[in-house]
């Protein structure tokens, strides 16, 4: 099988502390994600093998949630809000700003695999707009400044 | 006047987040105040209070709460709505970043009122800091004895538990929130059967959003009445305002129900940034029909707004301004539903496809006259004919706009104009 005894591990303790192993399948499959960069079909079939659970229910559930990639995708990823307030404040320039500095399109990976830009609803961040979500970093009133700085350091890193 | 701030009373205090700081500034004093009342007393001052539901729907809680069979053999579930993702609404993001202590506190009491011993909270993915936040806040609780076995020796057990979905607006959706918890896609489930009969695991389960919890220790502490006199008879205690878009303080602002838009605007967002005038405001997140200019003055509570056909949702009031195309205002809304609708129901999955096709065709300058009709067809039909209030959501907003600023799209129209022509068609940005 493909996955390490360390996460089998995690994957074990998590699903003790879900009520039903199907109950546990987001975690898991946010775990596994969280170690491999996304989830392949090799990951999700064996995830359906240890939660024993149909590998069509892990498949729907990996496809229907925005944050979980069933496609390989950069080492960071940035979730640029594209919502109303957000837009208010100039997120489309935003936008544009992000794709010529990367080089890429919404949903595309620069080529050294080291950024992801993809599109976000609504981040909650509305009073500081606009905003993006990097990784687990939430950045907001975001200047061209500090677009400049987040990508510099995500690329010096 | 400074604001009323009962629940955002200690947000600027660097351990705000603590329980140390909590316990510091009197916090689970409701809680031990509440395990020595009888379960039916706290629900009769829930209801009292006049506390209604801080995530959109403006139900009631303690109504909701007494829907719970009390002779159940099966668990009762509390699941506590942190999946705050209305466009326009941030308010419950600081609380579970801030201040997760009072919300925690209110799930315990509300738990204890409703004879649950299993609570989650649900915190949608794009939050990893407030979940690391809850996550803290919940091991705190437990190791100073409020969570557990027989907490603070009353003999009742509680246990909560941080669920983190992972993008997906509709998880928000309460039904769409407990399929999410039990491992499937959020899809939201017809009703009835409601929640609190057949919910979480098919258990009989209360859902509540997180301001809505984090007011229960407050009038527990202080009293119905005390909480009652806040606002307007029906539209009781205070409500975290959001203020966002062409607004020159945009922010959160804790206030009485009831304030104005108007003064909100005024007096507490300082106006519109380079005094532009305003054009509309969404007043309860993306889901309530827009205001015009005219309709400041009324009253943001859930009453008021119903009577004028819109909500007042979230509280999230979102301001345009007049340099902004309410075409592409129309558009924006329609891409969120379109991308977020589950695709159950047809008239959703497919209304808010088109909606936003001949929107953004608009927008471009390739529509035609008949789009406006059309539009405006497929939003009556898309109202009221869900399994959930989704497709409601894009049609209210999308109705108003296009029915209160026809004349703009009819111009939009005729002249083809299309964004790149234009210099303030929406944002600008440094």
């Amino acid at each position: 099988m493909y996955f390490s005894a360390e996460l089998k591990n995690r994957i074990d303790t998590i699903v003790s502390e879900h009520e039903t192993n199907l109950s546990a399948l987001l975690p898991v499959l946010r775990e596994v994600q969280n170690k491999h960069g996304w989830l392949s079909k090799e990951s999700m079939d064996e995830i359906s093998e240890i939660l024993d659970i149909p590998a069509s229910n892990v498949q729907n559930v990996a496809t229907f949630y925005t944050m979980y990639f069933t496609e390989p995708v950069g080492k960071h990823i940035i979730w640029q809000c594209r919502t109303l307030s957000c837009a208010l404040k100039g997120a489309e320039h935003v936008e544009h700003y992000l794709c010529e500095k990367l080089g890429v399109k919404i949903g595309e990976t620069t080529s050294d695999d080291k950024i992801t830009l993809m599109e976000a609803e609504c981040l909650a961040s509305c009073g500081t707009a606009p905003a993006m979500l990097v990784d687990n970093t939430l950045h907001e009133n975001l200047t061209k400044a500090k677009v400049d700085k987040i990508i510099e350091d995500l690329k010096n890193e | 006047m400074p604001e009323l701030r009962v629940i955002r009373k200690y947000v600027e205090r660097e351990d705000s987040h603590t329980l140390k700081s909590y316990v510091s500034s009197g916090g689970y004093a409701a809680l031990n105040k509440a395990l020595k009342m009888d379960t039916e007393e706290i629900i009769e001052i829930v209801k009292k209070s006049g506390l209604r539901g801080r995530g959109g729907a403006g139900f009631p809680a303690g109504i909701k709460w007494s829907f719970v069979p009390k002779d159940s053999k099966k668990p009762v579930y509390l699941c506590c709505n942190a999946d705050e993702s209305e466009p326009g609404s941030f308010k419950d993001r600081e609380i579970l970043e801030k201040d997760p202590h009072q919300m925690i506190e209110g799930i315990i009491i509300a738990c204890y009122a409703i004879n649950s011993h299993k609570a989650y909270i649900y915190i949608r993915g794009e939050m990893p800091y407030g979940a690391a936040q809850i996550e803290n806040a919940i091991k705190e609780a437990y190791q100073r004895g409020y969570l557990g076995q027989n907490i603070l020796n009353s003999g009742f057990d509680i246990d909560i538990s941080l669920y983190r979905g992972a993008g997906a607006y509709i998880c928000g959706e309460e039904t769409g929130l407990l399929e999410s918890i039990e491992g499937k896609k959020g899809e939201p489930r017809p009703k009835p059967p409601f929640p609190a009969q057949i919910g979480l695991f098919g258990c009989p389960t209360i859902i509540n959003n997180v301001e809505t919890l984090a007011c229960v220790p407050h009038i527990i502490n202080n009293g119905p009445e005390w909480f009652a006199e806040i606002g307007t008879p029906k539209n009781t205690g205070t409500k975290i305002y959001g203020l966002s878009g062409c607004i020159n303080n945009p922010g959160l602002y804790e206030l009485p129900l009831g304030i104005t838009a108007q003064e909100l605007i005024d007096e507490y967002g300082g106006g519109t940034i380079g005094g532009k005038k305003i054009k509309a405001i969404s007043p309860g997140g993306s889901s309530s029909a827009i205001l015009t200019a005219d309709q400041l003055d009324l009253k943001l509570d859930f009453d008021t707004m119903a009577e004028v056909g819109s909500m007042l949702g979230t509280a999230g009031v979102t301001v345009i301004d007049e340099s902004v195309s309410m075409v592409k205002v129309a558009q924006n809304l329609a891409h969120f539903y379109r991308d977020e609708s589950c695709g159950q129901c047809v008239q959703c999955r497919e209304g808010t496809w088109w909606l936003e096709k001949m929107l953004r065709e608009i927008d471009e300058g390739k529509g035609s006259m008949e789009y406006i009709d059309i539009i405006l067809d497929a939003c009556s039909q898309m109202r009221g004919t869900t399994i959930c209030a989704l497709a409601d959501g894009c049609a209210m907003p999308v109705a108003s706009i296009v029915t209160k600023f026809r004349d703009e799209f009819e111009e939009h129209i005729k002249t083809g104009q299309s964004p790149a022509e234009r210099k303030h068609y929406m944002g600008d940005w440094a």
